[in-house]
């Protein structure tokens, strides 16, 4: 009897941007190590662990150094957006609305006759500032109480489950709609706390499972034995070996909550101006989409190219985490 | 399966307090009810005070839950506060984006599985390359991004579809749900995939190849009964998610629907409305994933609920 259908792995786990943040995709994710341990010998005789083999294979595989440059590019550009784009995003010239390109102003000019490339270029920083805090908050909160959940099992562990069965049901873009329509503070925090607040039972659920599966290796029981203590065993001996799906769904999770604040913003409720986002400028630019779709089509453009860089170095290392595919 | 399907109704119950309690307080504790009612102006003190004894919203809070819930178990949701009772508003609202779900729906099944099948039948070859980028890109681009592009290409420039929904006939719905279905389509796609590649090479295949059968028959008969149970689940758990998601996709086609009648909701403050709308979409939620685990049992004959 199965209660809970096993999904093949193959479907990109945890990108689940509806309802449910993540359903049966938060099965697809079931990387354990086989007990007896895979630290074979390499060709050079030296002893090889999963991360250094996953590198090997990370190193060859050019979907990930594709994704791994346009993701560097990014936080380049988040960091110092005035090494490319010259101008401020906010001084913008009513005169020269929805023109085409210019000098200076490759992209063309939007409803407020504000320089799309500048504020395109500006607009990295808000998404990636959100999709790494929120994935940062989400992993830590996610695995720390999945995986004490996990791990010490009985009620709390019941009433997590349960819990995050609550906050599965409530669909994502709702629940941001209800708590952020309230918010007027124009910083990145609410949105990130929102997605802190509503993503962590997905990080959660992965995390129990992977620490359940630990929990019953040799080396486990090994521990105990010598008279290892709760927190030794949890920290030095099933945190490495349940960390890798946590780190892939992570990252994969880490561009839909970039997808997800552009959607919150072009909705209304996620980032106000005068903050730069792209949600914001596709939201302003779609009254317009007749005359100047240009002001649509480079942030949405940006928007899309993040994610995809995103989700593609995922795939690739959930790729290279995955023993089975070896 | 008796004792299994009353087991399971009973573990939905927690889940549908939990979850309505949920949204019950945050459409309480993160703004004031009544603030929308008076305009941009800030209400008066002695009115104010007396909409609150008027709507039950001077009692503590789980009292107000409580009084609610036993009302939505008699069919009363509530009015809203223009006065139109909220079933009236869900009367409207629901047929339409019933009629839009049911429109994405079929084109995950439609696109997305046969997409899978031809793909996973030939795993490797151009055209399953070319197909797995592509539902990466997809799953790339956010639904509001991919709306907008087809309303400007397929609406205001090539003039195939009206950019605005008027009635939400189906007809009218069918551009709106491929962009509702999209992303969970191309999930579809790589999920029908991954189990058809995976089970072409199972024992019970080979042995329906070797027993002579016609390939047609031991696609559909073999492979594809097989492969399609995680789809099924998938494509269940989706029709909640496609109902509540639709907020995206009506906002750009403005189809006043479930979606709308939220986002609106939402925005004037409207508790009742909000909170009578996500009541349902938790039960449709939760009923659909109660049906997906019962269809289970009857797609796979190894799986016997005791």
């Amino acid at each position: 009897m199965r209660d809970q259908p096993q999904q093949p792995e193959g479907a990109i786990a945890g990108t689940g941007m509806g309802g449910a943040m993540d359903l049966g995709a938060s099965e697809a994710v079931t990387l354990e190590r086989t007990p007896g341990g895979p630290a074979g010998t390499g060709p050079a005789g030296r002893p090889r662990s999963l991360w250094s083999d996953a590198w090997r294979d990370l190193r060859r595989n050019p979907v990930f150094l594709l994704s791994a440059l346009v993701i560097l590019f990014l936080v380049f550009i988040s960091l110092w957006p005035s090494a490319i784009a010259s101008g401020s995003p906010l001084t913008c010239d009513l005169a020269k609305a929805q023109d085409g390109a210019a000098p200076g102003a490759p992209f063309g000019y939007d409803g407020q006759g504000c320089n799309v490339y500048t504020r395109t270029v500006y607009g990295a920083r808000a998404s990636v500032t959100v999709g790494l805090c929120a994935t940062l908050g989400v992993a830590l909160l996610g695995s720390v109480l999945g995986g004490l959940a996990g791990y010490f099992g009985g009620v709390w562990d019941s009433v997590l489950s349960r819990v995050t069965d609550i906050f599965f049901a409530i669909p994502v873009v709702l629940g941001g709609l209800v708590l952020l329509s309230v918010v007027t503070s124009n910083t990145v925090w609410p949105v990130v706390g929102f997605m802190v607040l509503l993503g962590w039972p997905q990080i959660s659920r992965i995390a129990r499972g992977a620490v359940i599966t630990a929990k019953q290796n040799d080396y486990v029981q090994a521990a105990r034995a010598l008279g290892a203590s709760d927190s030794r065993i949890l920290l030095r001996h099933i945190a490495p070996n349940a960390v890798a799906p946590v780190i892939v769904v992570a990252t994969i999770a880490l561009g839909t909550y970039i997808a997800l604040e552009a959607t919150l913003s072009y909705l209304g409720v996620g980032l106000k101006p005068p903050s730069v986002s792209w949600g914001i400028d596709i939201s302003a630019a779609s009254p317009y989409i007749r005359n100047a779709p240009h002001a649509l089509l480079w942030p949405a453009g940006a928007l899309a190219l993040t994610v995809l860089a995103f989700i593609m170095l995922g795939d690739a290392v959930r790729d290279a985490l995955d023993p089975k595919l070896r | 399966m008796g004792r299994y399907v009353l087991r399971r109704l009973l573990q939905m119950i927690p889940v549908f307090i939990g979850a309505t309690l949920l949204i019950f307080l945050m459409v309480n504790v993160m703004g004031d009810p009544v603030a929308g009612l008076c305009g941009e102006r800030a209400c008066d003190p002695a009115t104010a005070a007396a909409l609150r004894r008027e709507f039950g919203l001077d009692k503590p809070l789980w009292q107000q839950y409580l009084t609610y819930m036993a009302k939505v178990f008699t069919g009363d949701f509530g009015t809203a506060f223009n006065g139109q009772p909220v079933t009236e508003l869900m009367a409207t609202a629901f047929p339409v984006t019933v009629r839009l779900t049911v429109v994405a729906i079929v084109f995950e099944i439609v696109i997305g599985v046969t997409l899978g099948v031809v793909t996973g039948l030939k795993r490797g070859r151009p055209a399953d390359t070319a197909v797995l980028l592509a539902t990466l890109v997809v799953i790339s681009v956010p639904t509001f991004v991919t709306g907008l592009m087809l309303q400007l290409l397929l609406g205001i420039k090539w003039h195939w579809i009206r950019p605005s929904v008027r009635y939400g006939t189906l007809d009218e719905l069918i551009v709106p749900g491929l962009v509702l279905a999209s992303v969970s389509l191309a999930y579809v796609t790589r999920l029908t995939r991954t189990s058809i590649a995976e089970n072409k090479r199972s024992d019970y295949v080979r042995t329906a190849i070797a027993k002579g059968l016609p390939r047609h028959r031991v696609i559909t008969r073999h492979l594809l009964r097989n492969s399609l149970i995680p789809v099924v689940t998938f494509i269940g758990t989706d029709i909640g998610a496609l109902m509540g998601g639709a907020i995206v996709t009506e906002r750009i086609f403005n189809i006043h629907g479930v979606g709308y009648q939220l986002y609106q909701g939402i925005l004037r403050q409207n508790t009742q409305t909000v909170v009578g709308f996500v009541t349902v979409l938790v039960l449709v939620f939760l009923v659909a994933n109660l049906l997906v685990d019962l269809l289970y049992a009857v797609l796979d004959p190894r799986i016997r609920y005791a």
